[in-house]
């Protein structure tokens, strides 16, 4: 008995151990089920979605930029290419690595202080995940060093990558302008625009000149390689790929030649020059001075070379052709006669008499012919050739402010030419309204004495003035100036001529615009404000000088060119359209402190007709003419 | 018993035919997973290997050991358990925030070491006073689970004292602590949760709220069980494939050949592939409580029972948490993750169980 007990005890305990260990089970099977479950919402329920996660994570779009497109010359030469040349390029994605990679590459190739810099400044307006280079053009020898330690270079790759380059350097800079590195201001215009899709991968966009202007076409569309990734971000391999496609190359109006000749024709003057075909509006050269070493901006442009060129009292970086205004001067001689006899103010006969001044009734104040002691009795022909102030006073003085402005307006004056480039300035016409409008002023009369010569507020670009001057060489056709004469496909690599794009025709009787036209040829004989520089020229020039005034003559002053420091001394201007007979050309030039447009802007006009129409090469250029006035 | 066989037969006579089929089972899975997670690096491979290798033999040598030599162990090993978690508390080494180590020549976790002391301990403590159990000896019993596991609480090391409090409890369960008590614990509990909740420090909270929303930090800590539900969920029925899984080729999942060596399997044998291991599982478990259910001793039962259960528990925290309903802790899947003393640790307990199985006859007689 005494044993039984325990032994009762035992089975009872047995008993619900055994119920025990049942809970256990099913404890377990709980568990069991749970874990199942949750894998049945993941990899049966769910499995479509966590698979296209999966794949999201495995798959990325690495886009492929394409080649941009290439900038001619007329004859196709080349004005902006493409070379291939090795980067270091380093990542951000291991940022504790980083500075220990740069102290690595630094003592395996060399790094200036200027390429550090930039560098540090790119890295700090980049994106986590783009790569930023370091070095551009590496040697031969660096890429080798480079991937023979690539293993102890984390984040750090070297990249073939399409450069650009200039060969034209500073003389066609403001015609091709430059691309630089992508910016936030770049980057919210292209969202703006929707295309900052089409940007991926592309480092560089247009930022002046025609590769701004064009960069639409000159860009092309990028391709997209669908890589495998892993979870750095490292390619592991190539799925597939969508080809990018090449931008469209340009081929300009523009003869690289011509523009170096005019380049060159200004010595040491700074100023600008634009030559158009008077048909098409086609821009044969377009030189602004000084001008700059474009290929410095393509990877940003270290801080100091930037301030230089800023700072620099010659702005070489302000393209003076479209963006310099200028009192016309004299050169609005032309126009000013047009008007006349167009409006009926004048007859082609009538007579002036210059004694030497022009005042106005009842005021003594004298306006000033340029020659002492004046033209004496002049006509529109003899007004135009001697450039005969006091007649254009008068003239002026008889249409009024009204009339002058809204017919100096057809000519464009005052309005932006349309020119197939960004940044161009439209000037200024005066009008009453525009006075009123600006300074609240009512205008006065002798103001628009003085705007019968071109002086006071009216101010024009130089290409406004080409673009006017190749109206009077067409007989009043308006043709919107432009540097893309065709844009060729990269696919089918056919030339698309581009649109010669009208804007409208002056009617003018042909009567008037002869007058007007011999004034202006024998402004370039002998007795004409600019003879000398058409002398022994194998064709008819017909021309204009003019003087834009940098500083103001008193009241009983004379302007004594001698006197005056050279930064003071009067921008000369010209400008011309040949051959007379059937012009194949217009120009305008200014040259900025040159004193008499006869003696500097026309000489630089002559070596463009010179080269233009007969092919000849300037010898030794000489600038300083022995022309007595404008 | 022949005395002419080789001592290497005979101490394989030890050895449970079943269990060991199923855990060589489950190591070859282990075996192909770890090769394809470590990108077939034969460092890992050959690692495990040796692992396996020596954590067989550690099983095979306990197997041999009878029960009531293995009950001895339990008080000298839990009593030095504790005196070293209390040595880390006053000496210990402080590792990314918490005091677990204790520097003896070479870095060493004590709360490892309670993970089989503290079950042995119970055990030979229940198996002593079977014939007189009360209620003051749940107390004791109670006392001696908490002892140890405060300690490891305070750390801090919730994961691990959870795991212990777990053995623990299993072990108290199977010795029979009423139901009343259980469920009035539970409810207690249950009701306490928001005072646990405000002791709990902040990367513990943190690793909670992850657990219900994953995609508030997707870098961050999130990103462990964003990638390893992404990897299960896209393995799909019958996965991607052995070396195929992209989650996994691609060093897309964390920790992949230790704690998170689920998300590969999933991601590259499927769902039907953890049906097979859960199901593989399950058997080993059914085995241990076939064991328990036959064991001659009170000893034997609860350990086998015990650590049966436990073993499951450390496959749902560790599954729990690689497919998303756990928070993540440090807790590798048994005899699947990479590492050489947790492997030895849990074939020492398969050992322990075949011990049981294997000693009936000769404790009986």
């Amino acid at each position: 008995m005494l044993l039984a007990t325990p032994l009762k005890n035992l089975d009872r305990e047995l008993a619900r151990f055994h119920g025990r260990l049942k809970a256990g089970a099913a404890f377990v099977v709980v568990l069991a089920t749970a874990l199942l479950g949750r894998g049945f919402y993941l990899q049966i329920t769910q499995h479509e979605y966590y698979i296209q996660r999966a794949e999201n994570n495995r798959i990325s779009l690495v886009p492929v930029a394409p080649n941009r497109g290439l900038i001619l010359d007329r004859k196709d030469r080349i004005l902006a290419e493409n070379y291939s040349a090795y980067t270091l390029e380093l990542t951000r994605a291991q940022p504790r690595d980083l500075e220990a990679t740069l102290a690595e590459v630094s003592k395996l190739i060399q790094i200036t202080p200027g390429e550090l810099r930039s560098f540090r400044r790119l890295l700090a307006e980049s994106h986590e995940f783009e790569t930023v280079p370091l070095k551009s053009k590496l040697t031969d020898e660096e890429v080798a060093i480079l991937a023979a330690n690539h293993y102890r270079l984390p984040g750090a790759e070297v990249k073939a990558r399409l450069f650009r380059n200039y060969q034209a350097g500073s003389g066609m800079s403001h015609v091709v302008g430059f691309i630089g590195r992508i910016n936030d201001r770049d980057l919210k215009a292209l969202r703006e625009s929707g295309r900052e899709q089409n940007y991926r991968g592309t480092v560089h966009i247009g930022k002046t000149g025609l590769e701004q202007s064009y960069e639409t076409l000159l860009h092309g569309r990028t391709g997209f390689d669908q890589m495998e990734t892993d979870a750095s971000g490292r390619a592991v391999r190539a799925l597939s790929r969508i080809p990018p496609v090449a931008g469209k190359d340009l081929r300009l109006y523009l003869d690289r030649d011509l523009q170096a000749i005019a380049e060159q024709a200004f010595g040491d003057y700074t100023g600008g020059l634009v030559a158009l075909d008077p048909n098409t509006g086609g821009v044969l050269a377009l030189v602004s001075k000084p001008g700059f070493d474009p290929n410095l901006f393509i990877d940003g442009i270290d801080p100091e070379t930037w301030k230089a060129l800023n700072d620099s009292p010659e702005r070489p970086m302000v393209n003076r052709v479209l963006r310099g205004v200028y009192p016309p001067g004299s050169t609005i001689k032309p126009f000013m006669g047009l008007a006349g006899l167009e409006l009926g103010v004048r007859k082609p006969a009538d007579i002036t008499v210059d004694p030497g001044y022009f005042t106005l009734p009842n005021s003594s104040h004298q306006f000033r012919d340029w020659k002492h002691g004046g033209h004496g009795l002049v006509d529109m022909h003899r007004a135009i050739a001697q450039s005969c102030d006091t007649y254009f006073y008068k003239l002026a003085f008889d249409m009024g402010i009204d009339r002058m402005h809204d017919y100096l307006a057809k000519f464009g004056f005052g309005e932006k030419t349309g020119i197939d480039m960004e940044g161009e300035s439209p000037g200024l016409l005066p009008s009453r309204d525009w006075k009123q409008r600006r300074w609240k002023k009512e205008w006065y009369p002798g103001e628009t004495v003085i705007a019968g010569i071109g002086q006071g507020y009216h101010l024009t670009t130089p290409l406004q003035l080409a673009a006017a001057t190749a109206m009077i060489a067409n007989g009043g056709k308006r043709v919107e100036p432009r540097l893309v004469e065709a844009v060729r496909d990269p696919l089918t690599h056919v030339w698309q001529p581009q649109p010669v794009v009208v804007r409208g025709q002056l009617a003018i009787s042909p009567e008037n615009l002869a007058v007007i036209r011999q004034g202006m040829m024998d402004a370039m004989r002998p007795g004409g404000t600019a003879a000398a520089a058409a002398a022994g020229a194998p064709y008819t020039i017909a021309g204009k000088t003019g003087t834009a005034q940098v500083v103001g003559i008193k009241q009983g002053a004379r302007y004594d060119a001698g006197s005056l420091s050279r930064k003071n001394r009067d921008h000369a201007l010209f400008i011309a359209y040949a051959p007379a007979e059937n012009p194949t050309i217009a120009v305008a030039v200014m040259v900025e402190n040159g004193g008499h447009g006869g003696s500097t802007a026309a000489p630089i006009a002559r070596a463009v007709f010179d080269y233009y129409l007969t092919g000849k090469r300037p010898g030794n250029m000489k600038l300083e003419g022995n022309d007595a006035s404008d | 018993m022949p005395r002419t066989s080789h001592w290497f037969l005979s101490g394989l006579r030890h050895v449970d035919g079943i269990l060991l089929t199923l855990v060589v089972l489950v190591l070859g899975i282990s075996l192909a997973v770890v090769t394809s997670a470590s990108g077939q690096s034969a460092a890992r491979i050959s690692g495990h290997l040796v692992n396996i290798g020596l954590a067989l033999g550690v099983m095979v040598m306990i197997a041999n050991v009878p029960p009531h030599l293995l009950s001895k162990v339990g008080p000298p090993l839990y009593v030095a358990g504790v005196v070293l978690l209390v040595g880390v508390a006053l000496f210990g080494e402080i590792r990314n925030g918490a005091r677990r180590w204790l520097n003896l020549g070479f870095a060493f976790q004590p709360s490892e070491l309670l993970k089989l002391a503290l079950p042995l301990m119970l055990a030979w403590y229940f198996h002593r006073n079977e014939a007189v159990l009360r209620a003051k000896h749940y107390l004791v019993g109670g006392a001696l689970l908490l002892v140890p596991f405060l300690l490891i609480l305070r750390q801090p090391d919730l994961g691990t004292a959870m795991m212990l409090g777990a053995s623990g409890f299993y072990l108290l369960f199977f010795a029979g602590l009423p139901w009343k008590v259980i469920l009035g614990g539970a409810t207690l509990g249950a009701a306490s949760l928001p005072v646990v909740w405000g002791l709990m420090h902040d990367y513990q909270q943190r690793r909670v709220l992850m657990l219900l929303d994953p995609s508030s930090d997707p870098l961050g800590a999130g990103y462990h069980i964003i990638q390893s539900t992404i990897a299960i969920g896209s393995g799909g029925l019958f996965g991607k494939g052995w070396m195929q899984g992209t989650q996994n080729q691609l060093d897309f999942i964390p920790e992949r050949t230790t704690d998170f060596i689920y998300a590969v399997f999933g991601e590259e044998f499927g769902y039907a592939g953890a049906i097979l291991l859960v199901g593989l599982y399950l058997a080993i478990v059914a085995r241990g409580l076939v064991i328990a259910a036959r064991a001659p001793t009170l000893f034997g039962r609860l350990m086998a029972a015990t650590l049966s259960l436990n073993l499951f528990t450390y496959v749902f925290v560790n599954m729990g948490m690689v497919s998303g309903i756990l928070p993540v802790v440090g807790v590798p899947l048994p005899l699947m993750s990479y590492g050489g003393t947790a492997l030895v640790t849990l074939l020492l307990g398969v050992g322990i169980l075949m011990s049981v199985a294997t000693h009936r006859q000769l404790n009986k007689s």
